[in-house]
Parts: C-alpha cells; sequence; structure tokens
C-alpha cells in the first residue's frame, strides 16, 4: 500500500511514478511530486518505482498571499 | 525621486514597491489586480493537487511577473524547505517567503523555525524573504541566515488592521541592513503609505485588496499611496512642533501696521 496525498492506495506496488500519475489523471505539467518527503524531479517520475509504504505528495500552485 | 530608485531583492531590481498577494479573489481578476497595482512580485501558494485538475493559475499571471511562492502550511521548518523546493520543481524560480505558523487562532509566525528554514533555502541558493514577528534580534539571526529581506508583520494576517507593530519595525528600519517590507495587516492605502513613509522598502497586500468592493481599483489606490510614502520618505518628512505654532506667512507688512 502506498499513501497518494494522504489516501491509501492499495494496487500501486511495482508501478514507476510516471504511471501512477497516469492512471490517477493527474495534469503532469501544472504539478511537482514529492515521494517520501523528497522531490521527485519531472524527468524521473518514469524510473521512480514505488514500493509498499512509500508516501506521495503531489502539489500545484495555487492562489495565496 | 530618482529614477533608479529600485528595489533590490536577490540582486535583482523592481521599480515597484507593491507585493501583491493572489489570495481570495477570483483569479479571473489577477491580471487586472497585477496591472492596476504595477506590482512586479505576486505570491502564491502551494496545495495538494486535485487528480484531474486542469486549472494553472500561471497561465493568469502576465509575463515578466516575478513570482513568490510562499510556505503557507508548514508547522516547521522541515515543511517549510520542503514546500519551497517543491515550489521551485513547479517553475516559480528562485524566490520563496517562508512562512512557517503553528499558532491557527492568530497566525502568528514561529520565528526560531523561520530562521532554521531560511538558513538552510539560502544555502540551496533560494532568494529567501522571511515572514516573521519584529523582534530586532530575530531579524539579526535571519540577515545573518542569508535573508534577502525581512518581512514583519504590520498586524495578525487577514485583519486589516495596520500598521499595530508600528515602533518595532522602526527599531528593524533603523538597525537591519536589509529591505523590510511589512507583510500582513495593512489594510488601507493611507496604512502602506504610513509604512512607506516610515522607511520601509516595500508593503506586500492580500486581504485589503481582495475584500474591497471594486478589486482592481483598490489595487490602483495601494499603488498610488506605496508610491506617495515612498517619495515622502526619500524627501524627508518636515519636522513637526512640540508645542506652539510657527506661521508659514511673513510675520511683518500686515495692512493694519
Amino acid at each position: 500500500m502506498i499513501t497518494l496525498n494522504g489516501r491509501a492506495v492499495d494496487d500501486a506496488n511495482g508501478l514507476s511514478l510516471a504511471e501512477l500519475l497516469a492512471r490517477e489523471n493527474y495534469v503532469i505539467s501544472i504539478i511537482a511530486v514529492a515521494c517520501n518527503q523528497e522531490v521527485v524531479p519531472r524527468a524521473k517520475y518514469n524510473c521512480t518505482q514505488l514500493a509498499d509504504g512509500d508516501v506521495i505528495d503531489v502539489v500545484r500552485m495555487v492562489a495565496g498571499g | 525621486m530618482s529614477s533608479n530608485d529600485s528595489l533590490i531583492l536577490g540582486g535583482r531590481a523592481f521599480s515597484s514597491r507593491f507585493i501583491l498577494g493572489s489570495g481570495k479573489y477570483s483569479v479571473d481578476l489577477i491580471r487586472s489586480a497585477i496591472e492596476c497595482a504595477g506590482a512586479q512580485i505576486i505570491t502564491l501558494a502551494v496545495r495538494r493537487a486535485n487528480t484531474n485538475t486542469t486549472e494553472n493559475i500561471l497561465t493568469h499571471i502576465p509575463e515578466g511577473i516575478t513570482l513568490l511562492p510562499n510556505t503557507s502550511g508548514a508547522r516547521n521548518a522541515e515543511e517549510a524547505v520542503r514546500i519551497a523546493r517543491l515550489a521551485r520543481e513547479l517553475g516559480c524560480g528562485d524566490f520563496v517567503k517562508i512562512e512557517v505558523i503553528r499558532d491557527t487562532k492568530y497566525l502568528l509566525p514561529d520565528n526560531a523555525e523561520t530562521v532554521k528554514a531560511t538558513e538552510i533555502l539560502a544555502r540551496e541558493g533560494f532568494i529567501v524573504m522571511p515572514y516573521m514577528y519584529p523582534d530586532l534580534n530575530t531579524a539579526r539571526d535571519l540577515a545573518n541566515a542569508g535573508a534577502a529581506a525581512i518581512m514583519p508583520l504590520g498586524a495578525p494576517i487577514g485583519s486589516n488592521k495596520g500598521l499595530c507593530t508600528r515602533d518595532f519595525i522602526q527599531i528593524l528600519i533603523d538597525e537591519i541592513d536589509l529591505p523590510i517590507i511589512v507583510d500582513a495587516g495593512i489594510g488601507r492605502p493611507s496604512q502602506a503609505c504610513e509604512a512607506m513613509e516610515m522607511g520601509v522598502a516595500a508593503i506586500m497586500a492580500n486581504t485589503a485588496i481582495a475584500t474591497a468592493r471594486d478589486i482592481p481599483a483598490m489595487a490602483s489606490a495601494f499603488k498610488k499611496a506605496i508610491e506617495a510614502g515612498r517619495i515622502a520618505y526619500l524627501s524627508g518628512l518636515g519636522r513637526v512642533l512640540d508645542k506652539g505654532a510657527d506661521a508659514s506667512s511673513p510675520l511683518t507688512g500686515f495692512l493694519s501696521n
């Protein structure tokens, strides 16, 4: 099981980060990703393999002060 | 006023001294607010993305505007550092406004954690602009940690109460050799003007604009007030008499003589 933005995802073990993001319909051009609190550069989404216990945060820019 | 009176942040020169927030109003108004404010720097935040979201706030921001992502939501230095790195990965550049807040009632910044985050991010090449409670010792620590500016609060975030911390901000202006930018609390153009007259380098405002009835018009009012305050500061304010009066017209040659 991995955790994606605080949500448990059961069937992601073995997927690449790119595959997970595509499956979840994220728009890659507007997001950034941290895996276990480390930023993953966009160029490494394909070669980042997800493992049990991984915590993935997907963020984007929003309005703020 | 000299034509080269620029605000220097991280080696970059800005002619505008109004940093505009983008929160709490329609993204459709961001472009006109920026234009009416004459702002060259706009703040943004980083939040979790929902799946299928295609909305990209960056498309509402004109070319050439410097993005200043904040680390709102961070409760300690570690979280602030992580948010800053994510913002850079999102293409926001190297500017970052550090916000570390663990007090959810008054939204007061944690100065000690802010210093820690500033030190780490400055070392990584960020242009760090820390939001802080106006305290001279902390401001010195932030300067030593590599901050590009110091951003003391005027009043609690979003309160529109103005310069409640006026005297302490004055101490920072007098003692810290970095741009002092009032961030949070400024609610009216007259308060922005007063801060500029004191010698602060710039004003950051969001709620005052966002909660106005006419957002672009209020952005324009702030622009003029900030410019007026800057010119007044550079002109040197006239003196104040403790007592009595001092006639402005000649005291001789009266018609009744």
